[in-house]
């Protein structure tokens, strides 16, 4: 589904991505996992097209396509989605509205017919229940005014709507109590499937204990600096990441 | 008065109307007098100080024809014309066939001012007397003199004690020019609430044509203790008009006054608000948007009197600026020394669409009181970078995501209108003149 080769990524002229090959197939979970400012968003985020992430260098192929020819907005309809480290308050706009939308966009896309504001209803009603997700939110501006954990969770209520093929998530975990967790994990199991694909980006191991990945990489200073099975994530978990960064070589995929 | 013409301003020195009864014909001439000795405003004046009327008073405006007529269907087809009553005012002269005032409530008078001045009822003469030229302080501001100096007809609206208007009234004021010269005219509105009276009231200024003209107005608004007036100004001149026109409210004890301004025409508009909390309780809302693209220049200047205690007042004003186009907002706020616990809260936002349209804006707090809450708060910027790329990461084109904020940006001020058909007639204009900005900012 996805093959990422040798890709170098810029942040306000500084390079911060070194060369990352990565190659996801559909069905399976990959965790990216690494001490801060290793990387792990900014592959995230390069990924989905955010313009501030310029890349110098390496090819990424989505389904067989050229991802980085395609604009963030083709990228969602074609199916990534990328659920926010911050997702943003946007006054103003209706959560429904935006999420009707959205959903639109990519049925459009897709040659499906739009839905209708009842349609659309029904199937958001639907969905929310699963999420914990209160009409309430619906009817606010977009993130406006929601608590940390209400923002991840309209992350994964987006998500779980958007159906994507392959979903990015960006320390979804992070702030989040053990609660909220396990509703963000149940969002997420819900969706795997034999054609879709997750990367979830994450500092801490405690979120895979919900989300069990198939494979899980280590960055650092902005390369892979190992991959393995569920089972690494748990190593990092008892030795910590000095051990990776002291005794590793640079893995080449 | 031959002697003191030569001496006048060339501006009132002419073709000034006479006639009618004797404090009116001193209240013009009071009007020609005292524009004379103010002149035009020039950019030394704080009151306008980031614009120059240079292009006002460089014009060879000539005096609009008060006897214009217009057919019905050209009225019918200016927005929210379908409003339940209406007041139509044609290059300040009130026009009766095009107006609509049948089935209001006993005792509300909608009309005409000068057939008010000259009523046969003494009551009537008396309100119009009373209340004409209290407001619109003449003896600072030039543009509100100049009108006072040409003060002969207009709008005349009022809603004795306790009688409450359901259907909201429009006031048309149509400027028609099928000259090539340009032309000015004096459109001129006094609305009178009595206490514990409500109305909903849309004041509209249009152009019947494309002509270049200037439409400099003056409003007077006294809402008695406890009525509830909610106004609307509407201004869409023609792309070549001028407009200046200011608004002069009087709220009395306990009354309720809200204000929407929408600014969405004009090569040159300037909009005054003056509000003077005058008794206890009273309260002002003033909202605010306006639209501007091209040369064009939208210049807003509103004032709160905050005069008695416990008075709140709440003001939002919003600017989508595109092209090379030139706003200036300046929200005064004055708290007299008798105004304990004043609650006064300001907001004003503009957007910015291109590089180089540009903004100046100034918040002015008088704050003589001890024991008040004053907010306010500017904020200038172009769309948020971080909205537009989380709305095109869910799937929008980069064209939809920047329309649903400008539109969230409007929606706010829009949301406030509680005319349902006058909403969506704003909101078909703005969006049809939005795109239109739109397309010249990505052609650019």
């Amino acid at each position: 589904m996805l093959q990422v080769k040798n890709l170098q990524v810029k942040v306000e002229g500084k390079v911060i991505l070194h060369g990352i090959d990565l190659a996801v197939n559909a069905g399976e979970v990959h965790a990216i996992m690494g001490p801060n400012g290793s990387g792990k968003s900014t592959l995230a985020r390069a990924l989905s097209g955010h313009p501030e992430y310029e890349v110098t260098g390496g090819t990424v192929l989505y389904e067989g396509r050229d991802l980085l020819e395609m604009d963030p907005d083709e990228r969602a309809r074609e199916g990534i989605f990328m659920a926010f480290q911050y997702p943003v308050e946007i006054a103003g706009v209706n959560n429904a509205y935006f999420l009707k939308a959205a959903l639109n966009a990519k049925r459009k896309h897709h040659g499906q017919p739009e839905l209708d504001a009842i349609e659309f209803m029904q199937l958001i009603r639907e969905k929310a229940k699963d999420l914990d997700i209160d009409q309430g939110m619906l009817s606010r501006s977009v993130n406006e005014g929601f608590s940390g954990g209400e923002k991840k969770r309209n992350e994964i209520f987006q998500m779980t709507l958007l159906e994507p093929k392959l979903a990015i998530l960006d320390e979804t975990d992070s702030g989040l109590d053990i609660d909220a967790l396990k509703i963000v994990a149940k969002g997420v199991n819900a969706m795997r499937s034999p054609d879709r694909a997750t990367i979830v980006v994450t500092h801490y191991q405690r979120l895979l204990d919900y989300i069990v990945p198939d494979f899980v990489h280590v960055l650092s200073g902005g390369r892979i600096v190992k991959s393995g099975g569920k089972e690494l994530a748990l190593e990092l978990e008892s030795k910590g990441y000095g051990w990776i960064e002291t005794g590793a070589e640079p893995v080449q995929a | 008065m031959t002697q003191l013409a030569e001496k006048l301003h060339p501006w009132v020195a002419s073709g000034r109307p006479g006639g009618g009864p004797r404090w009116l014909q001193d209240l013009r001439e009071r009007g020609a007098v005292t524009f004379t000795a103010l002149g035009f405003p020039t950019v030394r004046d704080e009151e306008w100080r980031f614009t120059n009327v240079a292009p006002v008073t460089a014009g060879d405006f000539q005096p609009a024809d008060p006897a214009t007529s217009l057919d019905a269907g050209r009225v019918d087809g200016l927005p929210y014309a379908e409003a339940p009553h209406r007041i139509v005012v044609v290059n300040g002269r009130f026009s009766p066939g095009l107006s609509r005032v049948a089935g209001l409530p006993r005792g509300v008078r909608a009309g005409s001012l000068a057939s008010a001045i000259n009523a046969d009822l003494q009551a009537d003469r008396e309100v119009v007397q009373r209340y004409v030229g209290q407001l619109a302080d003449f003896n600072t501001r030039p543009f509100a003199a100049l009108n006072t100096a040409f003060l002969d007809d207009g709008a005349y609206v009022h809603v004795p004690d306790g009688v409450v208007l359901e259907q909201p009234l429009q006031v048309l004021f149509v400027s028609a020019n099928e000259s090539e010269a340009p032309t000015v005219s004096y459109p001129r509105c006094l609305i009178v609430l009595g206490d514990r009276s409500q109305a909903r009231l849309i004041e509209t200024y249009v152009a019947a044509d494309d002509a270049a003209y200037l439409a400099n107005a003056v409003t007077e608004v006294f809402v008695g203790e406890s009525a509830v007036l909610d106004h609307y100004k509407v201004q869409q001149e023609s792309e070549q008009a001028f407009h200046i026109g200011s608004m002069h409210v009087h709220a009395a004890r306990s009354a309720n006054f809200s204000s929407h301004s929408f600014s969405l025409g004009g090569r040159f508009v300037r909009n005054d608000v003056l509000a003077i909390l005058d008794g206890e309780g009273a309260e002002v809302t003033l909202n605010g948007l306006y639209l501007a693209d091209g040369d064009r220049l939208v210049d807003n200047h509103t004032t709160i009197d905050h005069a008695r205690p416990h008075c709140p007042s709440h003001e939002v004003y919003k600017g989508i600026l595109g092209g090379r186009a030139k706003a200036v907002f300046n929200g005064k706020i004055i708290v007299r020394p008798d105004a304990q616990k004043t609650d006064a809260k300001q907001t004003n936002r503009a957007l910015l669409l291109s590089d180089d349209a540009l903004i100046n804006t100034k918040p002015q707090l008088e704050i003589f009181a001890d024991d008040v809450k004053c907010t306010h708060g500017a904020a200038i910027g172009q769309l948020d970078e971080d909205a537009l790329f989380y709305l095109r990461a869910r799937g929008l084109t980069y064209y939809e995501a920047r329309d649903m904020l400008i539109h969230a940006f409007a929606g706010e001020i829009l949301e406030r209108v509680k005319v349902e058909p006058l909403k969506q007639a704003l909101e078909s204009q703005l969006y049809a003149q939005l795109a239109r900005d739109l397309a010249e900012v990505d052609a650019a």
